[in-house]
């Protein structure tokens, strides 16, 4: 297949998700508006309010109902979106695990915000990391084209027939979500072709007969009900039989998609940039990655042997792939926007330094908290960081393993 | 654990139902249990109105009201609002 023509808009991350909803054919939003992430609504409310779209357009009054709107139409087999970020997502919490417990593929954009108290509306990744145990597949786009492009195929991987689990696309707040980009657009029929129609698994249902997964009073069935200790763990179970699937699936649909589109997202799961044969490294997911390449190419015109891993999924975490992405890094660096207070550090350290323990050598491993509330991470703080990581190479000693990136002493 | 319950390969996802509601049996989870005394009953047939689990029937062959023990929780509401005083609440076993 040819890389399909494509045409360049100027576009903020926001409306980059608005014009991937617009094209994957989706058959109902519900949304309640929350900044950063008002203008995918407003600009979804625009297509529907000019007649560009045949999308329902569900007004709710809260972000609680927004979800179980979609997750509602989602079981009568509908492609549904909505997009939160912040407060609004917390709100969603409940219905986050209904909507997986549900196996409804529901596809959400998060404009990644900070949680209130003090209020903020700027970038840090608390509010999506802390629903990283609700079974949602979590994507991380670097900028507004990948944005884009994971838009698109989200829908692919919610509803695929083995996975059947809702996609959050995480794009930062601002950085992302209000800049203008260059976006490469595909066209329409592109896009419509590439997401396809809605495809039903069968299920045996309580008349005795395989049914189309979907609420359907023809074919009536029953999900989400009451289930005690009985059969409840037996569908936790296969929650996450379906978390271990989504790793090949998303590497596979992003293929597909890398094919019509010519570009491409590390393998879908992990961007390791300058990697082969860095001795320092940093892991981080969002917009970040995108400054700290630029910090690593210069390192790299120094003589520094640096490298970056960016994760594209936090949700399924692909263990495997970064594991063999860092087994030759000797100090590294993880990046979390996002604390776990009273813990030993952010949620991206905890998990790559626990996937470190069974690697036959172990690299010296800092945790550097930063960006949070949108406090800015400009090209030094991160050139500190490498700096440290040096530092760490030569004494083989790390001084303090978590650390805070830019706040003031 | 129970060997005949199914396990995680061979039930639906999303916890679909695969038999209907009058397959999966509740009653064993009742503490006490209702017993009629068909002396007192006026056979008003509140009980059967009443009961939230549609568990009291009317037989119509010997014209009694009679307690489906497959499904009753022991609730006790009957027991608490018969008006004849004609269903009282034993726990279950000790008789």
């Amino acid at each position: 297949m040819a890389v399909a023509q494509q045409k360049t808009l100027a576009m903020n991350g926001d409306e980059a998700v608005a014009l991937a909803v617009k094209q994957s054919d989706v058959d109902v939003v519900a949304a309640y508006p929350i900044t950063p992430q008002t203008i995918i609504v407003e600009r979804l409310s625009e297509y529907v309010a000019n007649g560009e779209v045949e999308t329902e357009f569900v007004c709710t009054e809260s972000e609680h109902s927004a979800l179980t709107a979609c997750l509602a139409a989602s079981a009568t087999g509908a492609r549904t979106f909505t997009a939160s970020a912040s407060a609004g997502l917390a709100l969603m919490h409940e219905i986050l695990y209904v909507t997986s417990g549900c196996r409804a593929p529901v596809v959400m954009a998060i404009a990644n915000r900070a949680l209130s108290a003090p209020i903020n509306i700027h970038c840090d990744h608390s509010d999506s990391m802390v629903e990283r145990d609700s079974c949602w597949i979590q994507i991380y786009a670097e900028n507004s084209q990948e944005t884009y492009d994971s838009m698109i195929q989200s829908f692919r991987i919610a509803e695929h027939l083995q996975v059947l689990l809702p996609v959050m696309v995480c794009l930062d707040a601002f950085v992302l979500s209000h800049t203008l980009e260059n976006v490469q657009i595909l066209a329409d029929e592109t896009v419509r072709k590439f997401v396809g129609v809605r495809q039903f698994p069968l299920v045996m249902g309580h008349e005795g007969k395989e049914v189309p997964f979907k609420l359907d009073p023809n074919n009536p069935i029953t999900m989400g009900p009451l289930d005690l200790h009985d059969y409840y763990f037996e569908h936790k179970r296969q929650q996450e039989e379906a978390m271990k699937i989504a790793p090949r699936i998303i590497k596979e649909i992003h293929e597909e998609f890398s094919r019509i589109s010519g570009r491409k997202y590390g393998n879908g799961l992990i961007e390791a940039y300058r990697l082969e044969d860095a001795d320092i490294a940093t892991v981080c997911v969002g917009s970040t990655a995108g400054t700290t390449k630029t910090v690593v190419d210069h390192l790299r015109t120094k003589g520094t042997k640096a490298g970056l891993l960016r994760l594209r999924t936090f949700r399924p975490l692909p263990l495997t792939e970064i594991m063999g992405a860092l087994e030759n890094v000797k100090a590294l660096a993880i990046m979390d926007r996002s604390n776990s207070f009273g813990g030993s550090g952010g949620p991206i350290y905890h998990e790559i330094r626990h996937s470190m323990y069974d690697a036959p050598t172990h690299p010296h491993i800092v945790n550097y908290i930063y960006g949070l509330g949108g406090r800015d991470m400009p090209p030094t703080t991160i050139l500190n960081i490498y700096k440290d990581l040096q530092e760490i190479l030569q004494t083989k000693k790390v001084k303090r393993d978590v650390q805070f990136a830019g706040v003031r002493q | 654990m129970n060997k005949t319950l199914k396990g995680w390969k061979d039930i639906p996802i999303a916890g679909v139902c695969w038999k209907p509601a009058t397959q999966y049996l509740t009653g064993d989870w009742k503490t006490f249990k209702p017993i009629h005394d068909a002396e007192k009953c006026t056979k008003c047939l509140l009980c059967p109105m009443i009961c939230p689990d549609s568990a009291i029937k009317w037989n119509q062959t010997n014209e009694e009201i009679e307690f489906d023990y497959d499904f009753c929780k022991g609730c006790g509401i009957c027991a608490n609002e018969c008006p004849a005083d004609a269903i009282k609440m034993v726990r279950e076993g000790g008789e």
